[in-house]
């Protein structure tokens, strides 16, 4: 039921753990037997704090193996049991530009180091932007929202979290930036792995465009996790909007925890589109997108356990968006 | 109401405010000058040879003293004491020549910051040739297994069969039988505080100060001799504060090393297990059982006989846990009149982390498989499992009870808190409200356990499975003084971790003397200058810490009254205490008040009673009620002596499209006798039901099949949170001790003892129409989603729209 | 290999403390070593128990994730903090003791942080409420019974 890393097993030289950014966090750590000096306190790593994004990027660019810390809530306990060790660590903590929330007409452009609690207080965006809260109330604990951020997580990209899924489902646009310039990519394309991203070494994610959707629309955030607040072990999210009529006119979705990447069926969802979301068409697409992941096995959930999982949240997810866009 | 003046009434504890103020003083905040500090290599094999250690990088490293590994360490040091009779398996701190579980101490590191340790420990070169492990415990068992300890000769611990009563002459009259297999998962306790250890030793006095997050019996003895100090060479600090233990601090290994290195090193040193550390090389792993049960029943649901036949892997190295086999020998027919009991336990080594003594010291995961049982048979005749219990519950008319094992129940009225529970919990409603929800497609089930928890500590089970270890003291002391102001100060000889014993002792105190307890002071001895002691183990304290404060307090009111007698010319009959003052009956203004009392003790010996001590202290030193026997040749044996029960009703609900399981209501039906502070007895239950919650359905260490540890971190063992921890209601009974001064009963492993099993016995009932069942602990969501998947009935088709409240909106 | 040292300023408890630390040290282990404020405990250092857990700027956070670089310039309470001006224990923990919330008080001062973090947010919280702020304080004694209790009774004292 253990999926077997080769990376991880009989590790026991004495040398560093490697950073393998491939692999999840928590497999890691579970496998954290493998390595034969058990550490809790972070190696050594040289420190700057950025007072603006360019100084950031400059940090970024001039050292080698450095690494952004925002909340830390992901990065440090890495750091801390010595999975990662990055020599030189850019704190962007401080940097005002780039904590704000913009609604704007069709979208709410978020600064990457706002806080995940300051989003989940904001009203206005609770109605602009309903996912981004519904997905947040399932982000860990209090203590994990007070200092996470929204682009921390989307950085981290855990296959099975959920501000990550958000973005994939709405396909939302995260603008990069390095001392060589600006670039913009879309979540499809951000996310490449599990716990990897498309961005580069020297690139600071800065903020995110969300798209809103106007008119009748509802959404779902819904997971299964062990404990409250944990990682899910799938997710899954939903949003319609649909005419005056009931008829769908419009339909995204997606599944977390069931393959390297955050995943969004916009085929499958474009199905959705014309109908009234019977109970039939919500169950066709939920199984449709369900054949299409492709889960793990580990400690929590087999594959078999999560495409069943996969296959009944979708059903939940879109169901309920369904029920409040009404 | 309580008949007591303060026993068994609401009151503040004396400790609360010093932790609420952050103002405890743990392990960790013991800062003596100079310290270092620890860190550890620890094996990456489940089983292996070391082929060489090499340090020299390590201790080039500036700032770090020293890296001692096994061949030095094991020569210096004795091996650690192990209960049972093997004495081929030895056991240090550190491993010598082999390893034996992934996580196995290889090699300690000091240096002046623990981050400093963990730099040079990573820099330590440990060469391992593998070797094949045995990871499963009926595979250990299996002629031609690799063996843990070759020197042994086998994997087997300790085995026997105990008969006890007319066992298979019932298996063959009875008109039925039943045949299962109950499997309870290694889990432990786990506190929140890992386990940590200070010493230091002094050239100039030849003492070894300790300070450590300890919860075990003769550990300043086992230290010393470990050490090859004299006894009276090591000085154990007791008052230091103990974030948690239930059962498995015994950090004795731990212990020995540190107390080596600071020897060793001349400096003090502190190890503080980080808590991967702790979960993986820490050996406070817990029970790792399966029990083959058969049940012999008339079809009346009158039970015959019961075979358990429990087979536990203790993992690499065991010192007290195969004992853990031992104590259920105490309430081995749980409540019930049950005449004929075979018990088979086999205590079996495997490559894993070993096992300690946790909660209950076995007796919660052997009250499950016998609650398991009860259900299983009222299921097979058709009845309802709550009449089952009824017709076999031993009646309150019968005791004290000896059950067959020879343990004697004390006393007792289970089916009155039985009822009590099941009215509390509105049981017929409850359920009503089962039947309506399944009537709706939804999984739901009520879970009943009537358990008992036995108290007293009379670890008795150590001379049953070691004749050659004839420990049958189990005493515990009270020291009590009076100062010349008058002013109240009870030692007692332990460290607590969170049972409220300052306050158990100054309630006991304030009422035999009639001072108010908010006057008494209780402090703690340290192991040179304490009485005897065996610590807060097996729900022991309330008996054995009271009543030895209740018999020092007795003398001191002996006293008093003597002196007073002797300056009034009369006996003591004549005389009346009150409040510490005493009076000539009939003339109260002849009296003599407690301040006067106290000043002729301290300071007028010309008015003390001849042959009377100066000053006024009194130490009571005594043996636990019923104990000092041994066993019988069949292996029957008096254990613990008070008996307390519970009856837990649990309602939950299971999402049938995922196995998440939901617990809507529960209720503990509880006797422990009187209660001393019923908010410390309330408190320790509802916490040990929180425990039995986490290992019903949440906690596991999960090892891969080459003996990895996969749940090694917080990530992976889950700990219930109070979201998965629900509302919970105690109701109390009391059938009073008759072997104590007040009628208490212990009770620090209530809730644990009866939880598990009252929450399995509400899964199986929710599955209980899908025709399926599971005997396997935790009963995780994976575990209830394949039951449910594999049922008869079950289809994986069926979706149901998710209940209200499980999704966030 | 001596480790850089940065300057930092941080106000805990209402009192500015200055010192010179190595990046990696961690933010509880600078309040209990450094400072020895020692009333903040450590219970797993990898973010999920909750004992380590501090008020920055208001808001409870794991300071066993937060480097004490990462505090420069911030404003941090700790349990001791939380007792009022003349020492006397605060409604919150006076209520602790009312209801003996706590046993071996090794979790507790996370649980203080976060409730009282709660309680100056929501004055009024459900116990369902009261649940999800502590649902990230992990602790192994109380099961967590009486000290929903004491949030409730500081809620109704406070009223």
């Amino acid at each position: 039921m253990i999926d077997e890393n080769p990376a991880l097993v009989g590790a026991g030289k004495g040398a560093h753990a490697a950073p393998l950014p491939c692999v999840s966090f928590r497999l890691l750590a579970s496998f954290h037997s493998g390595t034969h000096a058990p550490a809790v306190k972070s190696a050594p790593f040289e420190y700057a704090r950025a007072g603006s994004l360019a100084e950031a990027c400059e940090l970024l660019a001039r050292h080698g193996d450095a690494k952004l810390i925002a909340g830390g809530q992901s990065l440090v306990p890495m750091m801390a049991m010595r999975l990662v060790r990055p020599a030189f660590l850019v704190d962007i903590n401080e940097i005002a530009a780039l904590k704000f929330v913009k609604p704007e007409k069709d979208s709410v452009r978020i600064g990457a180091c706002t806080r995940q609690c300051t989003l989940e207080r904001d009203e206005a965006l609770a109605a602009k932007l309903p996912l981004l809260r519904q997905a947040l109330a399932w982000v860990g604990h209090a203590q994990t929202r007070n200092r996470g951020t929204v682009g921390g997580s989307l950085a981290h990209a855990d296959p099975s979290a959920e501000l990550p899924l958000a973005a994939q489902v709405l396909g939302a646009k995260m603008v990069l930036r390095s001392s060589k310039g600006s670039r913009t990519l879309e979540a499809g394309k951000f996310f490449s792995g599990p716990m990897a991203t498309a961005m580069r070494a020297d690139e600071c994610l800065q903020e995110i465009h969300w798209p809103a959707w106007n008119g009748r629309t509802g959404s779902a955030f819904t997971e299964i996790a062990i404990r409250h607040g944990d990682f899910a072990m799938v997710a899954a999210c939903a949003q319609v909007s649909v005419d005056a009529d009931g008829r769908c006119t419009r339909a995204a979705f997606g599944l977390g925890g069931v393959a390297g990447t955050p995943l969004a069926f916009p085929k499958i969802a474009a199905r959705l589109a014309g109908t009234k979301l019977e109970d039939a068409a919500i169950d066709a697409a939920a199984a449709g997108a369900a054949a299409e992941t492709d889960p793990g096995s580990d400690l929590h959930a087999t594959r078999e356990y999560r495409r069943h999982l996969a296959r009944v949240l979708a059903g939940r997810a879109l169901r309920e968006a369904r029920e409040r866009a009404s | 109401m309580s008949e007591f003046r303060y026993i068994g009434r609401k009151r503040r504890t004396k400790e609360d405010p010093r932790f609420v103020s952050g103002r405890g003083r743990y392990v960790a905040d013991v800062a003596l000058p100079g310290m270092k500090h620890v860190a550890l290599v620890a094996s990456p094999h489940a089983s292996a040879r070391i082929v060489s250690i090499d340090a020299k990088p390590a201790l080039a490293m500036p700032g770090v003293l020293a890296v001692v590994a096994g061949e030095e360490f094991c020569a210096a040091t004795d091996s650690l004491a192990i209960g049972v009779d093997a004495p081929k398996v030895t056991r240090w701190a550190l491993a010598r020549g082999v390893v034996r579980y992934a996580g196995e101490w290889v090699a300690a590191v000091v240096a002046d910051t623990r981050a400093l340790a963990e730099d040079a420990a990573e820099l330590v070169e440990v060469e391992y040739e593998p070797l094949p492990p045995v990871i499963e415990a009926e595979k250990a068992l299996a002629p031609g297994a690799p063996l843990v300890h070759p020197a042994h000769g086998s994997n087997v611990l300790y085995r026997r069969k105990f008969i006890w009563g007319p066992v298979e002459e019932a298996f063959a009259k009875c008109a039925h039988r039943i045949a299962f297999r109950a499997t309870w998962g290694r889990s432990a306790t786990v506190p929140i505080e890992t386990f940590g250890v200070a010493a230091q030793w002094d050239p100039g006095t030849g003492i070894l100060d300790i300070w450590a997050s300890i919860q075990m019996p003769k550990y300043p003895d086992q230290a010393a001799r470990a050490l090859r100090l004299p006894g009276n060479a090591v000085r154990v600090h007791y008052d230091v504060d103990v974030g948690g233990s239930y059962g498995v601090k015994r950090g004795i290994k731990h212990t020995v090393l540190v107390g080596y290195l600071a020897r060793k090193l001349c400096v003090p040193v502190r190890f503080l297990e980080d808590r991967l550390e702790n979960m993986r090389g820490g050996d406070m792993q817990g029970p790792d059982r399966f029990f083959d049960m058969q049940v012999a029943f008339d079809g009346d649901g009158v039970i015959h006989a019961m075979k358990i036949r429990a087979v536990d892997d203790v993992g690499a190295y065991a010192g007290r846990s195969p004992f853990q086999l031992g104590k259920p020998v105490s309430a081995i027919c749980g409540p019930y009149a049950i005449p004929a009991i075979e018990y088979e336990p086999t205590s079996v080594m495997t490559n894993k982390t070993p096992q300690e003594a946790v909660r209950g010291f076995g007796q919660s995961p052997t009250n499950f498989a016998i609650e398991r049982a009860i259900d299983r048979v009222a299921r097979h005749l058709g009845m309802d499992r709550v009449e089952l219990r009824r017709k076999n519950l031993i009646r309150r008319d019968r005791f004290p009870y000896t059950i067959p094992s020879g343990s004697t129940y004390d006393s007792g009225d289970y089916h009155a808190v039985l009822d009590k529970a099941l009215a509390a919990a509105g049981y017929p409603a409850l359920v009503a409200a089962r039947d309506e929800a399944r009537k709706a497609g939804r999984l739901a089930g009520i879970g009943v356990s009537t358990c008992l928890e036995p108290s007293g500590g009379n670890s008795a089970f150590e001379v049953l499975f070691n004749p050659k270890n004839e420990t049958t003291t189990w005493m515990e002391s009270c020291l009590v003084r009076i100062d010349l102001s008058g002013a109240i100060t009870g030692v007692i000889n332990n460290s607590s971790s969170g049972q409220g014993h300052e306050s158990l002792v100054s309630t006991v105190l304030g009422e035999i003397l009639e001072r108010d307890p908010a006057t008494i002071r209780v402090v703690r001895a340290d192991s040179l200058t304490a009485l005897p002691s065996n610590s807060p183990v097996g729900s022991r304290m309330a008996i054995m810490l009271g009543g030895a404060a209740v018999g020092a307090a007795r003398q001191i009111r002996e006293t008093l009254l003597a002196i007073a007698a002797h300056n009034f010319e009369c006996s003591a009959e004549d005389l009346e205490y009150k409040d510490g003052n005493v009076s000539l009956k009939g003339a109260p203004e002849k009296k003599l008040t407690w301040d006067q009392l106290v000043e002729i003790a301290h300071r007028k010996f010309h008015k003390l009673p001849p042959r009377t001590e100066p000053g006024l202290q009194a130490k009571f030193v005594w043996e636990v009620p019923t104990g000092g026997g041994l066993p019988t040749p069949e292996g029957r044996i008096q254990i613990y002596p008070c008996y307390a029960f519970e009856a837990h009703i649990v309602y939950v609900e299971i999402d049938p499209d995922t196995g998440k399981p939901e617990i809507g209501k529960y209720v503990c039906g509880h006797d422990c006798g009187v209660m001393i502070n019923p908010d410390i007895v309330h408190g320790m239950t509802f916490g040990g039901i929180a425990h039995g919650i986490g290992a019903a359905l949440y906690e596991k260490f999960s090892y891969t099949e080459d003996g990895q540890l996969a749940s090694g971190t917080f990530m992976d063992y889950l700990i219930p949170s109070a979201m998965e921890v629900p509302a919970m209601k105690i109701v109390d009974h009391c059938t009073p001790s008759p072997l104590t001064t007040f009628g208490q009963k212990g009770s620090g492993e209530a809730g644990y003892l009866g939880a598990p099993a009252a929450i399995a016995n509400a899964v199986n009932d929710a599955l209980e129409p899908l025709g399926t069942s599971i005997d396997a602990l935790p009963m995780t969501h994976l575990a209830i989603w394949t039951a449910i998947t594999r049922s008869r009935k079950g289809s994986e088709h069926s979706v149901v729209p998710a209940k209200a409240g499980t999704q966030k909106s | 290999m001596s480790e850089k040292l940065h300057p930092v300023t941080i106000e805990v408890n209402g009192v500015r403390r200055e010192a010179q630390v190595p990046a990696r040290l961690s933010l509880v282990d600078f309040l209990r070593d450094e400072l020895r404020l020692t009333g903040t405990h450590v219970g797993c250092e990898h973010g999920i128990c909750g004992a380590c857990s501090v008020m920055l700027d208001g808001e409870p956070v794991r300071s066993c994730l937060m480097y004490t670089v990462q505090a420069d310039g911030h404003k941090l309470t700790t349990v001791e903090g939380l007792v009022q001006a003349d020492g006397s224990l605060s409604v919150l923990q006076d209520s602790f003791c009312e209801t003996h919330g706590l046993q071996c008080g090794y979790c507790t001062s996370g649980m203080l942080i976060a409730a009282q973090a709660l309680l100056n947010a929501n004055p009024d919280p459900s116990e369902a409420q009261i649940r999800e702020a502590i649902g990230g304080n992990l602790c192994r004694c109380t099961g967590y019974q009486q000290i929903v209790e004491a949030v409730r009774l500081a809620a109704e004292r406070m009223k």
